[in-house]
């Protein structure tokens, strides 16, 4: 067997398999990410809100996310979940594409909750004066969020969110224990089909690692043209 | 002992040293004074290369300090360096501060290292303190143990970057006590200071400093009642001021 | 057979796999994997830590290479490498939990090195400055002043990093080493009818684990900084 066969990467069955397992990592990457954001910020304010009841589900919700690893959590939403389904949304599920769906929502449930903490975490950065100072000029709790901390709040809270993108994208490989025939999947699949992993697997770790580069740089950029301000 | 020639140094734009020369003699007590910002820590921490310089040369005892190569190891051994924020190691006792570097360096052996430590720490009025830690010492007291660490490197210069700075005022005192008692025994010591007092005491020469230049060199007397620059004069007016407003 | 049947029937299992009988199994050998992974990983992270932050760069490079191309990669590509490409190279192929263990090490050690050099950044610059001025070299600053230092602000860190290598051996599963994760399913092919409540209670199982360790790691955090309030220089320190 020659050591390093491009070929099957190149053309072929095996590209297109590989091909389409990188297009819904990204596109499980993108979905997850623009569905965890707001729910992030949501849950997060939540956690800052005024009222205890609120508080309290917030965080039972983020702590049941973070310590539980993100295999288990497929595991429930892949094989747990659907059965608490009524019969006909049972079907509907296993008619569309199931896996996706699951991976989908076990990893912007999962993420939600460490975005959530990474704004908290802005928000507090930003001094309370600012708080207090919108409150005093009459705005209510939410307007002051939304139109005076917030605002300041998101330079701090860019480069971590940048941070967990980053896992994300590392963590939709995953999602091949339930099926998702995402990048990861496709590329065991070939590996078994052709026996050359290094063909396969190098696909993978480049597709992975040049995105990886992609989102770091981004970070870096963001980190140059907006540099944390002295407050 | 201490050879500037034309020493320049920037930061990024700022011209933080501009072509710098000065002598300083061997038992020579000089006195490095300017308003904030004028060089007077950066001159200083170019001597034991904690900051390098961009054009020109410092000479320790005829070595250029800043030539690649240098055993820069060795040569900081020689030169005792006191902090404005006394860095004592949080972590070791006092005693255990002033032996750490002559034991790992082999200075004599850890009997001697331990006696000359405790003989040191007894000069700056502190042997009973010898296995304290730096949390249980006052300011006065850990700047102190920092001098007798620096000491316990038998070094031929003392260099003091602003070392009272960071004290409350009630134990400025002790801390120049310390240094005075040093240069009335010979070493060779510069010390960048506000504190004019120490200046007039035991200073042979004042050096004034803005902006990154040397201005006025002379004698504490000399300095202090007949200032010829007008930069110096505006700062010693400045000073006289704040410290008649207490 | 109904829930409670289940777990009589299976609680041993799911704590210890087949064992004795068989390979440790089950939260035992979640347990154990994740330990011995990142008490290995300690020396090699401190290593490669010190080496992000060590003045050579010959050997800077190579490291920060390594330790990015490392955090770049899932932990299933690691895995998938050490389990499928490394046994035809070598010619052996290594058991699961071997595996397994390799991959968690590497991959620990990268994240580790970036939580030392982190520690060891934080320490204020006129430690290292006060060391390197009474003559110490390098390693030695860092031997007997930096790292005793910086490694006590680290445990909270490290308390985290144990609690991200207990998740991370969940992955096990998908080379089919039994953890936990791992029996629960089998479990549930065996019982077929509680999916639901057999996930949860893999949940559950996790949450106690992580979330007490977590509370752990606040109050070490707690704790260090209540104690670095008596090692700033306070000029009210009595004689």
């Amino acid at each position: 067997m020659p050591p390093f066969d491009l070929s099957i990467l190149l053309s072929g069955p095996y590209q297109t398999m590989l091909l389409a397992g990188l297009r819904l990592s990204l596109t499980l990457l993108a979905a997850t990410f623009v569905l965890a954001l707001p729910l992030g910020i949501l849950i997060a304010l939540a956690r800052l809100s005024p009222f205890a009841l609120l508080r309290g589900l917030a965080s039972i919700f983020i702590e049941s996310q973070r310590n539980v690893p993100l295999l288990a959590h497929l595991l429930f939403w892949y094989f747990g979940a659907p059965e608490l389904l009524p019969n006909a949304a049972k079907q509907w599920l296993y008619a569309h594409d199931v896996e996706t769906i699951a991976a989908a929502v076990a990893i912007t449930l999962y993420y939600s909750a460490f975005m959530s903490e990474d704004v908290r975490s802005g928000v507090r950065a930003v001094p309370t004066v600012q708080f207090e100072a919108a409150r005093a000029l009459g705005l209510p709790w939410l307007a002051s969020m939304r139109l005076v901390v917030l605002p300041q709040a998101i330079r701090v809270t860019v480069p971590p969110l940048l941070s967990q993108t980053l896992n994300i994208w590392k963590d939709t490989s995953i999602a091949t224990v339930i099926g998702t025939a995402e990048l990861m999947y496709q590329a065991a699949k070939v590996e078994s089909a052709t026996f050359r992993s290094v063909e396969a697997f190098t696909f993978a770790t480049v597709s992975y690692l040049l995105v990886s580069l992609l989102i770091t740089a981004l970070a870096s950029g963001y980190h140059h043209r907006f540099p944390p301000r002295a407050l | 002992m201490i050879r500037f020639d034309n020493v320049n140094k920037w930061y990024g734009q700022y011209h933080a040293l501009v072509s710098v020369s000065e002598t300083i003699t061997k038992a020579e007590v000089v006195v490095v004074c300017g308003p904030s910002g004028s060089g007077k820590s950066t001159l200083i921490r170019t001597i034991n290369r904690l900051e390098p310089i961009d054009s020109g040369h410092i000479f320790l005892e005829g070595e250029d300090v800043h030539r690649r190569g240098l055993d820069i190891n060795a040569f900081r051994s020689h030169i005792g360096f006191v902090f404005q924020q006394f860095n004592l190691f949080p972590h070791l006792s006092a005693l255990e501060n002033c032996t750490i570097a002559p034991v790992r360096l082999k200075r004599g052996t850890k009997q001697e290292a331990r006696d000359r430590a405790l003989a040191l720490l007894d000069r700056v009025g502190l042997a009973h303190k010898a296995n304290a830690l730096p949390s249980e010492l006052s300011g006065g007291q850990q700047q102190r143990v920092a001098i007798a660490r620096a000491l316990a490197m038998q070094p031929p210069v003392m260099l003091f970057d602003e070392p009272t700075s960071a004290l409350d005022p009630e134990m400025v005192g002790e801390v120049l006590q310390v240094m005075k008692s040093l240069a009335r025994d010979g070493m060779t010591m510069v010390v960048v200071t506000h504190e004019m007092g120490f200046a007039r005491e035991v200073a042979d020469r004042v050096l004034f400093m803005d902006h990154g230049e040397i201005l006025e060199r002379s004698t504490p007397e000399a300095f202090f009642n007949r200032p010829e620059h007008p930069r110096a004069q505006q700062f010693l007016s400045d000073i006289r001021v704040s410290s008649t407003s207490i | 057979m109904t829930f409670t049947e289940v777990i009589r029937s299976y609680w041993l299992y799911f704590l210890v796999g087949r064992f004795p009988q068989g390979p440790l199994g089950g939260l035992a050998l979640t347990l154990v994997l994740a330990s011995l992974g990142l008490l290995l990983a300690l020396p090699f992270g401190l290593l490669l830590g010190l080496t992000r932050v060590s003045p050579w760069r010959w050997l800077r490079w190579p490291v920060t290479t390594l330790v990015f191309v490392v955090r770049g990669t899932p932990l299933l590509m690691v895995i998938f490498w050490a389990y499928f490409f490394l046994p035809s190279v070598t010619g052996v192929q290594t058991s699961q939990f071997s595996t397994m263990l390799m991959a968690l090490v590497l991959f620990d050690s990268c994240y580790l090195a970036e939580i030392v050099r982190a520690g060891i950044k934080g320490l204020p610059r006129g430690q290292t400055e006060s060391a390197r001025s009474l003559g110490l070299p390098w390693f030695a600053t860092m031997r007997l002043v930096v790292l005793p230092q910086a490694l006590r602000h680290m445990l909270p860190s490290l308390v985290n990093q144990f609690i991200s290598t207990i998740k991370e051996t969940s992955l096990g599963y998908i080379i089919g080493l039994g953890e936990v994760s791992f029996v629960a399913t089998q479990i549930n092919t065996q019982v077929f009818i509680y999916p639901t409540s057999i996930y949860l209670i893999l949940g559950l199982t996790y949450f106690v684990l992580c979330f007490s360790l977590s509370r752990f790691a606040f109050w070490l955090e707690r704790r260090l900084a209540s104690q670095g309030g008596r090692n700033t220089t306070s000029a009210l320190a009595t004689l």
